[in-house]
């Protein structure tokens, strides 16, 4: 009936088809168009990103091409441009972030999620999630004058003192660097690592822990072996979301990183990032070949958090998925 | 058997350690919130002055400048920002809510969750080459377009988030009277949702009001008035970073003030849009 009523008017001209359309709603299909053209336009957007990065960097990129990524010269001087300092700053501040925050944040959220009440979990999540809110650069204004003098005082001389052997805790103790920037960089991600981990322990089954604590498991064995685990795809989410986050914080590290671009072993020495340099040096640069290297770099930094941020997404997905399937 | 209770006490000492240590991560984690806090309070609200808010910056070791060109440029930027991200946000957002198909909408939900992600610094060399290049001057233009475009990501989620909490018998119930689905989206289901989409909006201008990195190479900085969209302009969080290097003690305690009326304004958001969420919209229980 809906076919005919449909297919009837469409013979008669102008005024069929005003009645056809008007029928399947002509305001309906307006709205429809018009919310997918914003929708359809996010897709646009970041593929414009990507093109306007690509197309911007060609200088750097036909003039070094692969070599790029493993030259560790830094001249504007002689115009001789290699990623290799700054790889290396962000990789190892992101993972010093990491070293920091996987611990923290994961002992956070089994403790919200299996020892306080609900209510009190969600207060805790709140504030916590409040430190997300706080804006990188206020971070970098605390790192400035109190965990920079606190680091070069206290933290470098007695790592020094105690682990002095190893080469990544040598050298004269300078405050700002790489040591500097992880510590700063940890804080500002344990709140994603809370908040994502704490939402996929809170979709483990209930089953889950009772089964453990049934079996004579303390409520530890059963957070540790049983509930972790379940949740372990979501958990390395959260990790990828964190690192994908420190890897481009921008102006935290900025101000406490020393801006060095030179590859040291010790975390103690000053240091350079992908995200500080191109902060730094963006409007000094005084050619355009300086210019299209930076904005290389920006583009091997979009590359790596696009990576990360999608493993992320599908990780946590896939968990929360299993998490609502009851077996 | 005493190897037994032995090993029972093992495990059970180690339950009370671990436990604990969660717990000391825990409030390890709240109490450096409080410390942040506390830290911006003290040195800040001794910085501040009814200058701060009303003066030009003045020169090094002149005292009594303020920073209220760098407040109205941030106060036009996140207008400019909102008048890009807003619109954008929303309409996705009801795409992926009321039209949406799956496989369209999981693609543009994963884009949308990208973008998020995107670095700060690089949405900033984005605004540099498609805004600043082709204009040949940094300008509020820029700084806002940067900052839109940093908002969409999360108006599009939350929208799409509330909207979706509101009970489909409602949309039935609108359906069933006749009215055609994009009255009920805009007369009902809109409505229905409206506190929540105005807090995620909120949440969203509060994210980019401390963005600092995208405003370096767009909006530049400024020590003056800046009039017009198309002029290089001052901002908060640009002025908190300059002022913070700098090797000056005035600058250091403008910036600490700074600091603070940046976090206020970011944390008040925050906490009385969440307040705002936690009674729920009146529709949907």
């Amino acid at each position: 009936m809906n076919t005919t009523d449909l297919a009837a008017p469409s013979g008669n001209g102008f005024a069929g088809a005003w009645r056809r359309v008007s029928r399947v709603g002509l305001g309906d299909a307006v709205a429809h168009g018009i919310t997918l053209l914003a929708g359809t336009g996010i897709f646009v957007l970041v593929g414009v990103l990507f093109t306007e990065l690509w197309v911007n960097s060609r200088l750097a990129r036909d003039r070094f091409g692969w070599k790029f990524l493993v030259t560790s010269v830094w001249d504007p001087i002689s115009q001789h441009f290699g990623a290799l300092p700054f790889l290396y700053g962000t990789l190892v501040t992101s993972l010093l972030a990491l070293v920091i925050a996987i611990p923290l944040g994961l002992g956070t959220a089994v403790f919200l999620v299996e020892l306080v009440p609900v209510w009190m979990s969600d207060w805790l999540a709140f504030i916590i999630d409040l430190l997300a809110a706080v804006p990188s650069v206020v971070y970098g204004l605390l790192g400035i004058f109190i965990l920079v003098p606190i680091i070069r005082s206290t933290v470098e001389p007695f790592l020094q003192s105690t682990l002095g052997f190893l080469p990544i805790f040598q050298g004269p103790a300078y405050g700002v660097g790489f040591l500097a920037a992880g510590v700063i960089l940890g804080i500002m991600v344990v709140p994603f690592i809370v908040s994502v981990s704490r939402e996929v322990l809170l979709a483990v089954p209930q089953e889950q822990r009772e089964a453990a604590l049934s079996l004579g498991a303390t409520q530890w064995e059963a957070a540790s072996q049983v509930v972790v685990p379940y949740a372990r795809s979501g958990i390395l989410g959260s990790i990828f979301l964190a690192l994908a986050r420190a890897l481009g914080e921008t102006m935290a590290v900025t101000m406490v990183i020393g801006n060095d671009p030179r590859i040291h072993a010790s975390l103690f020495a000053p240091g350079y990032s992908i995200a500080a340099v191109i902060a730094n040096e963006f409007t000094e640069a005084t050619s355009t070949l300086y210019i299209h290297a930076l904005i290389e770099l920006g583009l091997i930094l979009f590359g790596l958090t696009f990576v990360l941020n999608a493993l992320a997404r599908l990780l946590i997905l896939a968990t929360v998925r299993r998490g609502m399937v009851r077996p | 058997m005493t190897s037994m209770t032995k090993h029972m006490t093992r495990r059970s000492v180690t339950n009370v350690v671990m436990l604990t240590l969660t717990g000391a991560c825990a409030f390890l984690t709240v109490a450096v919130m409080f410390y942040i806090l506390g830290y911006l309070a003290w040195h800040g609200g001794r910085a501040l002055s009814w200058n701060f808010f009303t003066k030009l910056p003045a020169a090094v070791n002149v005292a009594g400048g303020g920073m209220a060109n760098a407040i109205v440029g941030s106060a036009k930027l996140l207008l400019l920002a909102c008048c890009i991200g807003v619109p954008v946000g929303i309409l996705a957002g009801i795409y992926l809510s009321e039209f949406a198909g799956q496989t369209l909408g999981s693609v543009v939900r994963f884009m949308v969750d990208l973008l998020n992600g995107v670095p700060s610094i690089v949405i900033g060399i984005f605004a540099y080459t498609v805004i600043v290049l082709p204009m040949h001057t940094f300008s509020t233009l820029a700084g806002g377009f940067a900052l839109g475009i940093m908002m969409i990501p999360i108006s599009v989620r939350s929208t799409e988030e509330y909207l979706r909490a509101v009970p489909s018998s409602l949309r039935e119930a609108s359906l069933a009277l006749g009215a055609a689905r994009w009255v009920t989206i805009v007369r009902i289901v809109i409505p229905a949702a409206f506190r929540g989409i105005l807090t995620g909006v909120m949440l969203a201008l509060a994210r980019v009001a401390g963005e600092t990195a995208p405003l370096l190479f767009t909006a530049f900085g400024n020590s003056y008035w800046s009039t017009g969209w198309t002029r290089a302009t001052a901002s908060l969080p640009v002025m908190i970073y300059t002022y913070a290097i700098s090797p000056y003690d005035d600058w250091h305690r403008q910036a600490w003030a700074a600091g603070l009326v940046l976090l206020a304004l970011v944390l008040v958001v925050n906490i009385v849009t969440r307040m705002a969420l936690a009674r729920k919209m009146p529709l949907s229980r």
